[in-house]
């Protein structure tokens, strides 16, 4: 019964991220993150991990992918993407190398190990059952690890002041975006030479602007 | 069959690899971002498996906390993206070389 | 009194920087009675400290004075300090005392010169730099002193230096010891690798106990070999020394006679247990090579016409002398041989400065004859320098050559046989110098080659001019006659005009006849006034004037040097004859200093006697053949004075040739080595970093994939790190 029941988290988990991956549009792209979300949650509860579960729900997939849902909408980035094209020459190979080293080696490091995961087990934090997993993390929380509870709230406060900061709009005319042109790393060689672009002389979009 | 540990880790491996495959291969910032969020998913899921194996409250405790920290990361993440990106339409990650040296 | 040995060198410094800093008030005559006045102190400073350890006992005569820590590098320390013992002082007297006659004799003969206060400056440095190369008490205070005598010998051979061929002569001289210095530096390093230390006491005990390897003491005695042969002029480093005659004469009688270039041999004469350490090939080469060279100077010597000339290629000739001794391991014949030959060397340069003084700066030989009558003082003292360096009994000079031949016949007959011809060799050229200088005819007076030349051409102008004359007489004459047809007076007029003109041209073509087949000049006009024909009278003023000029003697102040080292001439012999131990007073007091290495003769009392008559009797024999050719018609002299021993057998020439060709070659070789592979491959790493630098740039390409692609490489990277360090 658990089997199945992971084993569909899984699928579900899997295919969120595929669909992640892949999405043109990243309306998509978001849905299928709630997607992977959500499946991610049932593992949770799967692991007796009720709390988070819960709190996956409420703060990942409510919150968190509502604000990318808002900012999608806010600069109007809805408008998909080629992914036929690669610019920067040897990205793909290096992101294939790069994945598929990182999952050989957690595969090694994962299963091909005798005798398991070598920790200790807990001296002052008892794992519970389901029931009393909030009771237990709310216990453990407040009491032992108080002092990063607070921190986390001036992470908090901190991240909502700066996110404020950042995002409001300034009076006056507006510094125009350096315009580059993608420089692949095959041709880096023969422009060497040349200084940083000086911002002052970049023009908007629609410009080819020279590339530095 | 028993669902053992290493079926949860080998999960969280492969979406902990598609997720840096993802960052990798996008140009889109905020699909980026959402990438990074799959990477730590899978680290959460690592962790409560983890401590759920050797009965310790410290992995969802850990989970909590890195939680936290994503949400106000990827809060102030968006708000930089959108500091930057609503001066210009269908922007993409490789237009911001400043830095190049 | 040996305390105050640094006063020595001392005198001559304060006398150097007083004349160089004491501005122009110091002109002529005090600069260089100051000069004179240094070097008197510094010869009776040394006087002092020679009497003080001649009162010591025997085996207790080295006393070393260091006055301050001059090079104080980690396991190198050297210091300014003074070794006075037997050997360094006797070299101190000669050099102080011919110095300051030298210095003395100066004031007279540059009278009138315009840089009179630098020439004294240049000769006080130039005595110090010599005295700190022979009180020195190591290797490097030496080499101090012998490269402070090069740049002195350069300053003051280049002394007139507004004159091209002086400016080359001193630079060949500097160049040409260059090469020599090389191997004192090489012996210098090679030295302190081996000993620890470059102070003579230190190295040579050492040395004389035995403990010094063979290869080692080959290589640093040959090395010193090497720049004895550069600074005393050997073959093939001699090149230098005939063009320093372009100096004035007191310094070719100080430096190129007395002084520096007997410095090889006082090195080679200090570092003696380390010769005697070496391979035995090497003294036998030193002795060849100076037996060579004496000889190959002297054939040179025959054929010269500049007085200086023959006096230069003389003392390359006694040098060679000296390292012959040196080379047969008679330390104190060669020693015996420095003293002697200083004296009358000295004597002869400063008698050839007086006969050039007097004869207005004329060296050729060609114009003197029978200048004794003229210069009585210098006649007599030269005379006597004469019979000093042609071996003549009782004279000092005898006793120092016989010593030397003696030795020689010790090593080998060979080498005794090439001294004997060198010798007679010798006693001919310089016979043949004071019979050209002073006996026979006054040939001052005789018309040059040139000005007859001159007589000839204005005899011939002067023919041409009365042609042409005659020519428009005649032309003026035909015109006349032709506007005047009927007058017979015209006629007549045309008639005497053409006689005349005619008359011209006869003249003119007879005189051109003449002037082609008039006979040679003699180059010496030894035994009567050349026939210069016709055209006597025509001779420029110039003659008429020198013959009214007659030469003059020389002041006082050239005059009483002559004397003194006349007189040293003859009474020098004193300090080393061979009768017994007890007369041998050099060799005994330069006992302490040789350890041991003087080699013994062998060879009985009675070779000796036949030894020393037939060196006598080839004096003899040079002396009567140069009369024969010279003063009586007996021999033609012609036949002695081959121009090739005149062009000093074109070694000049090859050395030219060979530098200017391969040796040229080399240098560029060299050159385009140093700038294309040494100097490549330094900037070979700098245009490596270049290139690396532009492979790294392409990383930097500012955008954000990129480095997170970089990231997650690195990240693997870490992980597979950490997996290997694992174990399953």
């Amino acid at each position: 019964m658990d089997a199945a029941v992971f084993l569909i988290s899984a699928a579900i988990v899997l295919t969120g991220a595929g669909g992640v991956l892949v999405a043109r549009n990243p309306v998509h792209a978001a849905l299928f993150l709630v997607q992977t979300l959500f499946g991610v949650a049932v593992l949770f509860v799967l692991q007796d991990a009720t709390f988070l579960a819960a709190v996956q729900v409420i703060v990942y997939a409510g919150a968190v992918v509502i604000l990318f849902l808002f900012v999608i909408m806010l600069l109007g980035v809805d408008r998909a993407e080629d992914l036929g094209v690669e610019p920067i020459v040897g990205q793909r190979p290096v992101a294939a190398v790069v994945g598929a080293s990182l999952l050989g080696m957690l595969l090694i490091a994962l299963l091909v190990s005798v005798d398991g995961p070598t920790g200790a087990h807990a001296a002052n934090a008892p794992l519970g059952d389901a029931a009393d997993n909030t009771r237990l993390l709310g216990e453990a929380l407040f009491t032992d690890y108080v002092f990063a509870v607070e921190l986390t709230a001036i992470l908090l406060t901190v991240a909502v002041i700066g996110a404020v900061v950042l995002a409001r709009r300034v009076r006056g005319p507006l510094a125009p975006l350096p315009v580059v042109v993608v420089a692949s790393v095959a041709d880096d060689g023969e422009q060497g030479d040349d200084g940083p672009p000086d911002v002052a002389e970049a023009t908007d979009v629609s410009d080819e602007g020279e590339g530095a | 069959m028993v669902v053992t540990t290493s079926w949860y880790l080998t999960l969280a491996a492969i979406l902990f690899s598609m997720g840096a495959v993802g960052l990798l291969t996008r140009r889109n910032p905020l699909i980026m971002i959402m990438c990074i969020e799959l990477m730590l998913n899978a680290v959460n899921l690592t962790f409560v498996s983890l401590g759920s194996e050797l009965g310790d409250l410290g992995g969802q405790l850990s989970v909590f906390f890195v939680l936290v920290v994503a949400a106000s990361e990827v809060v102030v993440g968006l708000a930089v993206v959108v500091a930057i990106m609503r001066r210009r339409q269908g922007a993409t990650v490789d237009d911001l070389s400043v830095l190049r040296g | 009194m040996l305390d105050l040995v640094w006063l020595v060198p001392a005198f001559p410094l304060a006398g150097f920087l007083i004349l160089t800093f004491g501005g122009r008030r110091l002109g002529e005559p005090t600069a260089g009675w100051l000069a004179t006045g240094a070097m008197a102190g510094s010869f009776l400073a040394t006087a002092g400290a020679f009497y003080d350890l001649a009162g010591r006992d025997l085996h207790d005569r080295r006393s070393v004075t260091t006055l301050f820590e001059w090079v104080p590098a980690g396991d190198l320390t050297v210091d300014v300090g003074f070794l006075a013992d037997p050997l360094s002082l006797t070299m101190c007297l000669f050099v102080t005392g011919v110095g300051a006659l030298i210095h003395l004799y100066s004031i007279g003969y540059m009278h009138g010169d315009a840089d009179f206060r630098r020439f004294f400056a240049y000769l006080n440095l130039f005595a110090f730099a010599m005295l700190m190369l022979v009180l020195g008490d190591n290797l490097l205070l030496t080499f101090l002193g012998w490269e402070g005598v090069g740049a002195c010998s350069y300053l003051l051979i280049s002394f007139w230096f507004t004159d091209e061929a002086n400016a080359s002569a001193g630079k060949k001289a500097f160049i040409t010891n260059r090469i020599g210095d090389w191997g004192f530096m090489l012996a210098i390093f090679m030295t302190f690798a081996t000993f620890g230390t470059v102070a003579y006491v230190d190295v040579l005990d050492t040395t004389a106990a035995g403990t010094v390897a063979t290869s080692t003491a080959t290589f640093i005695a040959l090395m010193l070999f090497v720049g004895a042969i550069g600074k005393s002029a050997q073959f093939p480093l001699f090149l230098w020394l005939p063009d320093a005659m372009a100096g004035p004469t007191p310094v070719s009688a100080l430096i190129h006679a007395a002084t520096m270039v007997t410095s090889g041999i006082y090195l080679l004469t200090r570092v003696n247990p380390i010769i005697a350490d070496a391979a035995d090939w090497v003294p036998t080469l030193i002795a060849w090579t100076g037996a060579g060279t004496a000889l190959f100077a002297a054939t040179i010597a025959v054929a010269q016409r500049d007085i200086k000339k023959v006096l230069a290629y003389s003392t390359i000739s006694q040098l060679g002398y000296m390292f012959l001794a040196v080379g047969c391991g008679a330390y104190v014949a060669a020693v015996f041989h420095m003293i002697t030959h200083a004296f009358f060397k000295a004597l002869l340069f400063l008698g050839s400065g007086s006969v050039i003084h007097g004869m207005d700066g004329d060296q050729d030989m060609a114009h003197y004859g029978g200048l004794r009558r003229l210069m009585p003082v210098t006649a007599g003292t030269f005379v006597i320098g004469w019979l000093a360096i042609a071996g003549v009994p009782p004279f000092a000079g005898f006793w120092s050559k016989d010593e030397i031949l003696a030795y020689a016949w010790n090593e080998s007959p060979l080498l005794w046989a090439v001294g004997l011809v060198t010798a007679v060799l010798t006693a001919f050229y310089m016979t043949r110098l004071v019979i050209l200088t002073f006996f026979g005819r006054h040939r001052y007076a005789d018309p040059r080659p040139d000005e007859v030349e001159e007589a000839w051409a204005s005899a011939i102008a002067v023919a041409e001019e009365a042609v042409v004359a005659a020519a428009a007489a005649l032309a003026a004459a035909v015109t006349a006659s032709e506007a005047a047809t009927d007058e017979p007076d015209v006629a007549e007029a045309v008639v005497a005009a053409r006689a005349a003109h005619e008359a011209a041209v006869l003249e003119r073509d007879g005189i051109v006849a003449s002037a082609g087949e008039r006979p040679e000049l003699p180059a010496l006009a030894l035994y009567g006034a050349p026939d210069i024909g016709p055209v006597a009278d025509r001779l420029p003023d110039q003659v008429a004037t020198r013959s009214d000029h007659h030469p003059h003697e020389s002041p006082w102040t050239m005059g009483l040097p002559l004397v003194v080292l006349a007189v040293l001439s003859v009474l020098g012999g004193l300090i080393q004859l061979p009768f017994s131990t007890a007369t041998k007073r050099l060799e005994g007091w330069l006992e302490p200093t040789l350890f041991g290495n003087e080699v013994h003769l062998s060879v009985g009392t009675g070779t000796l006697w036949v030894l020393a008559a037939v060196a006598v009797a080839g004096g003899a024999v040079g002396i009567l053949v140069a009369v024969a050719a010279y003063l009586q018609r007996r021999v033609d002299h012609r036949a002695f004075e081959q121009p090739i021993l005149a062009d000093a057998w074109r070694f000049d020439r090859l050395v030219s040739n060979f530098m200017g060709g391969p040796g040229r070659a080399g240098f560029e070789a060299t050159a385009n080595f140093d700038s294309t592979v040494v100097d490549g491959a330094v900037e070979s790493v700098a245009t490596m970093v270049k290139a690396e630098a532009r492979l790294l740039r392409r990383f930097h390409n500012g955008l954000v994939r990129t480095y997170a692609a970089g990231v997650g490489v690195g990240a693997v990277g870490l992980v597979v790190w950490f997996l290997s360090r694992t174990s399953f």
